[in-house]
């Protein structure tokens, strides 16, 4: 301790000096330090506030969703909002029809012959449906899965796959149409239901006055498919307006 | 002699305070380790004073060399993918344990 107390004064002030550094370093870090954890701080702030923003913008282009769904469905009249609602099979429908139901052959195998052909198969189903279609059918419905543009019928094991959905024997199918056109279109000679009989597939054909089609259950987001506006035609989009009105 | 460094470490705290000069966060690392330095140095001298062999000069430099080259030495350690920032804060810090335990002793035994 004696140098310490002897010291002359250039060597106090030096010391002075060095501890002045020392003092100097040490708050400068401080400082450093401290603004470090405000930042943090000021970011957990800052992500809770621009968190908070978002969800707002959100419920505000929710909102303006709404909105532009009630003018776009303000724009386009009830009468052909309810013809695309048909054609989509997004709604239920009732109507004067047919139904024909279809099951596999009861008809014992033949030895030797292929056990295939007494079986209903994807292509039968499609044979019916295309006749049920040419004569006229607008709204169809296979063992309540409601065909659509983007319906498929296809063979899936033991089973078809309509609308992704598995169904299986026995068929039912449901159309609404004119009654008497559909059943005589399937019924006709050498048609699809003379063809069934041959192999003993059970067909059974109903007039109804009160068809009851179900809506598409699942609707299909459409990913690849994206509106053409006929922005290049304006003659075009003036007929449209006009058919509207 | 004490007052003298009091009021020096008393007025450089003030001074950092206060000045409008910061550190930028990204060399905040290098100023802990010339901090950690200088800590050292003062404590050496301390030591050295309370072992009757202490000399202004060698304190002087100690400080200033120790908390540069510590600095510099980290600084250039990023460079070559050394972190020598937690060498020299262990090194550092291992020898202000030592030394408060020296000084410790000092006073106590005497």
């Amino acid at each position: 301790m004696r140098e310490l107390f002897t010291m002359d004064m250039k060597g106090k002030l030096t010391v002075a000096a060095v501890f002045m550094v020392l003092g100097f370093m040490l708050s400068a870090q401080y400082r450093v330090t401290e603004s470090q954890k405000s930042v943090r701080q000021e970011r957990v702030q800052d992500l809770t506030d621009r968190l908070k923003a978002q969800e707002a913008e959100n419920k505000k282009l929710q909102k303006e969703i709404e909105e532009f769904k009630k003018n776009a469905a303000s724009r386009i009249s009830d009468s052909e909002l309810g013809h695309l609602h048909l054609l989509a099979g997004t709604t239920p429908v009732v109507g004067k029809g047919v139904e024909i139901v279809m099951d596999d052959s009861k008809v014992p195998t033949k030895a030797g012959e292929n056990p295939n052909l007494y079986i209903l198969h994807d292509e039968d189903l499609l044979r019916v449906l295309n006749e049920l279609r040419a004569s006229g059918a607008e709204a169809i419905a296979l063992n309540e899965q409601r065909i659509v543009s983007t319906t498929e019928i296809r063979c899936a094991g033991p089973t078809v796959s309509v609308n992704n959905v598995r169904v299986a024997a026995p068929y039912s199918l449901k159309a609404i149409g004119d009654p008497k056109t559909l059943s005589s279109a399937l019924r006709i000679k050498g048609g699809v239901v003379d063809t069934f009989q041959f192999w003993g597939i059970e067909v059974k054909i109903t007039e109804k006055d009160n068809v009851k089609i179900p809506a598409l259950k699942v609707r299909n987001a459409l990913e690849y498919a994206k509106v053409e506006l006929p922005k290049e035609n304006p003659m075009q989009n003036g007929t449209k307006e006009g058919e509207k009105k | 002699m004490i007052a003298y460094a009091l009021v020096g470490l008393v007025l450089g705290l003030v001074l950092g305070m206060i000045s409008p000069f910061t550190i930028p966060p990204q060399y905040a690392r290098y100023l802990a380790v010339a901090v950690v330095a200088g800590l050292d140095s003062v404590l050496g001298g301390v030591r050295a004073s309370l072992e009757h062999n202490y000399d202004t000069e060698i304190f002087i430099s100690g400080f200033f060399m120790n908390g540069i080259l510590a600095a510099f030495l980290c600084f250039a350690g990023t460079y070559i993918g050394i972190d020598l920032y937690l060498v020299a804060v262990l090194i550092f810090g291992a020898r202000i344990f030592q030394n408060i335990a020296v000084i410790r002793r000092l006073y106590m035994g005497k």
